[in-house]
Formats: C-alpha cells, structure tokens, sequence
C-alpha cells in the first residue's frame, strides 16, 4: 500500500499535497473501501450462504424470497434490525451495556487492517502483524463479557462468563499453533509469511511437515471455539440459555452481535489461507500487468480464505453442541500439548533439515489427496444408497 | 509511529459503523415502554433478584490459568521470530522453558483444577 502511494504521488496526481496529508486521506480512502464494499457485504452474503447451506444440508429449501435466490436476504434483515426498538432494560447497567457491541465490531474489523488481499492491497503491512491480530481478536472477550454482565439479566451473566472462559481458554493453543510458521518463517508480518510460501501445494505450510499440519488444524478448532462457532457455541446455546450473552439485546444492537460473529468467521479463514495456505501466491510470469495480477491474486486468497469458511458451516450444520467442562479439557488438556509437541517439533525439524525436508512435502499432498478422494468416494456411495424422497428437491 | 496510523483509522471506522447504525436504530424504530417490557427477560416469569451475584469459582480459575499461559506464549512469540540466528543455545534455552510449562499444565491437570464437578 506504501509503495502504492508512492507511486500515485511520483505521477503527480496530487499536484502538490504535502505527503503528510496524502498518506493518512489513502489510507482512509482504502480502509472505507475495504469495510463499504468487501467486509459488509461478505458478511451478509455469508450469512445468506450460511443459512442455505446448512437447507441443502437439512433437505430444505431456506431463504430464497429475497432478490434471486434470496441473496439480498442479509440487507433486508440489517434493515428490519434498524427498524426494530432498541431496548434497554431497567435494571441493566447502561452505558456498558450501549457500548458493548462496539467493542465487538472493532475486535473483528481492526484484524482486516493487516489481512493481505493480494501483493499490493494490504492496509497496513505491519511489522507485529500475527501478534497483532491474537491481541485485536481478544477485544470480543471483553465485549461478550460486559453484554453478559451489563444485561443483569441471568442467562445473559452466564453465557458472558462461558465466552469469556472459553475465549481466554482457547487463545493459548491459537497462539501456539500458530507459533511453528513463525519459527519456520523468523517474521511476524503477513506479507512476510505469504512471501515465505509458494503458489504450489508444497510450498505451503500446511505440507511443509507433519507438526504444521497438526498446528493448521488445531489452530482453526481454536478459531472455532474463539468465534463462539459450534460445536462450541456454549456462550449463546439456544437450548439451554435462550440467546447467552444476546438475550437482553435487540434492534440493530443484536445485529452487531452477529456481524461480528460472521466477520471473525471470514478473518479465521484468511488468517488459515495467509499462514498456511500460501495466501496470495500464484504462478508468476503469464502477465507483466500488475491489474490483472493482483486482480488473480485476490481472487485466489479469497477462494482459499472461504473454503474454511465454508468447512465452519458445514460443521456447524453436521456437529452437535459440546459441554462446558468437555470444551475446557479438550482445550487444556489435548490442545495446548498438542501446540507444545508442534513447537518443540518444528524447532527440531529445523535443526535437522534447516531448509525443510525435500520429500515430505511432496508425500503429504499425495497422502491429503488420496484422503479427500476416498472421503468423496464414501459420500458418493451413500448419495447412491440414500432413499430418492430425501434428496434435496428444489421444487418444494 | 507512522506503521499504526491505519490501525487507528479502522477503530474510528468500526466505531463509525456501528454508531451511525444503532443510532439509525434509535431514531427510526418504535419507542414504546412499558415497566414488563423493561424488565430482564427470565421466561416469563417475574425476575427472581438480580443477576449481579456469585458465580462459579470455576471461572476465575481459567482465567489465572489463562494469565500465566498466555505471558509465556506471548515469551515465545520473539524467540521464534530470532530462532534461526540463536542457534542450538537459544533451542535448549527455549526446550527448558517449554518443559516448565508443561510440568505446570501436567501438575495442573493431575490437580483436577479442570474437573468441573
């Protein structure tokens, strides 16, 4: 974005603007676009997404009223919200209780300033960034925790209190699975960790030993449980405690809630794509236009930033809800050794191999292949077994 | 200095967002009160006291077991980005390290601290 700016004041389109003022108006101007025209309608089209996939999923047919197929279905319902009353009860503790959802949406779009959408857009390259991103995201603990206590209301207090367990919980096996690909990159900035990876399969972090792609996936359960994702929506579980941390909240206050919830939804994905998933990295030389370039760039990482926003809705439609205590000891007790072994194991597979093994890589993407084929296999074979009258029947 | 600029402009746009909505909320929906309507929502029922009591020890123990892990990932976030030029010392330097914390978790874990009954 730097060098962007630079370039833009090298041409002289700004005539003579000092760079001081430049800067932070570009910058701005970068930042609005990035919320206006990427984060707030991907988060209602994931909304819409979401609710038809877990349909398809549900043999039923879910939101298709609104614009076609039901895509405007996240507009009409931000705008019932505003219409709605914003209540706030007597007894509750107002100004926390006002403020809280803000803490929530700046938890999850502060978090898009370090996201690299491709090699030139990226807000901020910062030199902190992943440290950065695990100290924005907390933010949301303390907003669930003051819309629990400030609601005075007792489901609200207790789903408060479970998000904040389990937040603070499972920010220690995300901050250690992420620790390997800082070990094997030595940098904490996202371009940097991008850079360090290739376009191929190979390249990636996920492939690049078996301890990476242990810490990949134990990094997006605690991504899950951190965004209060079933099968760890203990803070707000409908069945037990009507809303959680929400039940008080209404009007476009609860909206707030739930732009949050999708967004950090979107973050996971790309903070998986970033560090494990090569990000942005596509085969170079085909074009010397840096359009098109970043154009294929952004495209890339947004398909691999989705694929695991897609694989959360899919668990969210297919898992049940864990309990309390379940959620605590797989945490303590299988994650955070599991993010030691990863440590310990990717600091000896650098002292044995300090460019990385040469073979391995190559096997895990074989192996990873020859899994998903026989998972499609099996999925295939029950389609075929499954009784003709529960397929998906668009026509209902 | 300069790097967080940007940071700051997105906590004021977020802030922005989320303003001008729920103001927008305030403004163009229906105001009507009433002292049932006002009240915490408990099912129905007439609320039974006041939600601001005690809960749970449980709790406070994650958190002071979150506080103490926490502090020593955030410790091996620098050693990380620096492991290549420390060499073996600042990999058995580390190797320790992790292994107190470890016996913390285990001595933790055999305790029952996480047993929730």
């Amino acid at each position: 974005m730097q060098s962007f700016i630079d370039g833009l004041i090298a041409s002289g389109v700004f005539g003579g603007l000092p760079a001081e003022a430049i800067y932070p108006a570009m910058m701005f101007l970068f930042a609005s676009i990035v919320v206006f025209g990427f984060v707030l309608p991907l988060v209602t089209i994931t909304i819409w997404l979401e609710r038809r996939v877990w349909s398809r999923i549900q043999s039923r047919v879910g939101p298709n009223r609104v614009g076609p197929q039901g895509v405007l279905q996240g507009l009409a319902d931000g705008v019932k919200n505003i219409l709605k009353e914003d209540v706030v009860p007597d007894a509750a503790d107002r100004p926390l209780f006002v403020f809280a959802p803000y803490l929530l949406v700046w938890g999850f779009l502060a978090t898009f300033v370090v996201i690299p959408f491709s090699s030139a857009l990226v807000i901020a390259d910062l030199n902190v960034g992943i440290l950065y991103i695990v100290a924005i995201v907390a933010l949301s603990a303390v907003g669930v925790l003051m819309a629990g206590w400030a609601s005075n209301n007792k489901w609200s207090l207790l789903g408060g209190i479970r998000s904040a367990a389990q937040v603070v919980s499972y920010e220690i096996p995300a901050g250690l699975a992420l620790l390997p690909v800082v070990l094997l990159t030595g940098t904490l900035s996202t371009q940097g960790i991008i850079q360090a990876q290739g376009w191929a399969p190979w390249d990636w972090f996920l492939f690049h030993s078996p301890f990476t792609f242990i810490a990949a996936f134990a990094f997006y359960i605690s991504a899950l449980a951190e965004t209060n994702r079933t099968p760890f929506d203990i803070p707000e579980a409908e069945s037990e405690l009507v809303a959680g941390f929400a039940t008080e909240y209404s009007g476009f206050r609860f909206a707030l809630f739930f732009l949050a919830e999708w967004g950090s939804l979107y973050v996971t994905g790309a903070i998986m794509a970033v560090l494990f998933l090569g990000g942005w990295q596509i085969p170079t030389g085909w074009t010397n236009n840096t359009v098109v370039l970043n154009i294929a760039q952004l495209t890339v990482f947004f398909l691999k930033a989705y694929f695991w926003v897609f694989l959360a809705m899919w668990i969210r439609a297919t898992l049940p809800r864990i309990r309390v205590d379940q959620m605590m000891s797989l945490c303590w007790k299988y994650l955070v050794p599991l993010g030691f072994v990863n440590l310990v194991g990717t600091a000896v597979w650098m002292v044995i191999w300090p460019e990385g093994n040469t073979f391995v890589p190559y096997l895990m993407v074989v192996g990873t292949l020859a899994l998903l084929v026989i998972f499609f296999r099996r999925v295939l074979y029950h389609l075929r077994r499954a009784k003709p009258e529960l397929y998906f029947n668009p026509a209902i | 200095m300069d790097q967080y600029v940007p940071v700051l402009i997105a906590l004021i746009l977020g802030g922005v967002v989320a303003l001008v909505m729920t103001f927008a909320s305030t403004m163009l929906g229906v105001k009507t009160h009433s002292a049932v309507k006002d009240e915490p929502f408990e099912c129905g029922n007439p609320p039974s006291g006041s939600a601001w009591g005690r809960f749970s020890v449980k709790f406070y123990l994650a958190a002071i077991l979150f506080i103490v892990f926490d502090v020593e990932v955030v410790f091996l976030y620098p050693w990380a980005v620096v492991f290549r030029q420390l060499g073996l010392f600042g990999f058995i330097a580390m190797l320790l390290f992790v292994l107190v914390l470890v016996v913390g978790l285990v001595y933790e874990v055999k305790k029952g601290g996480l047993e929730s009954t």
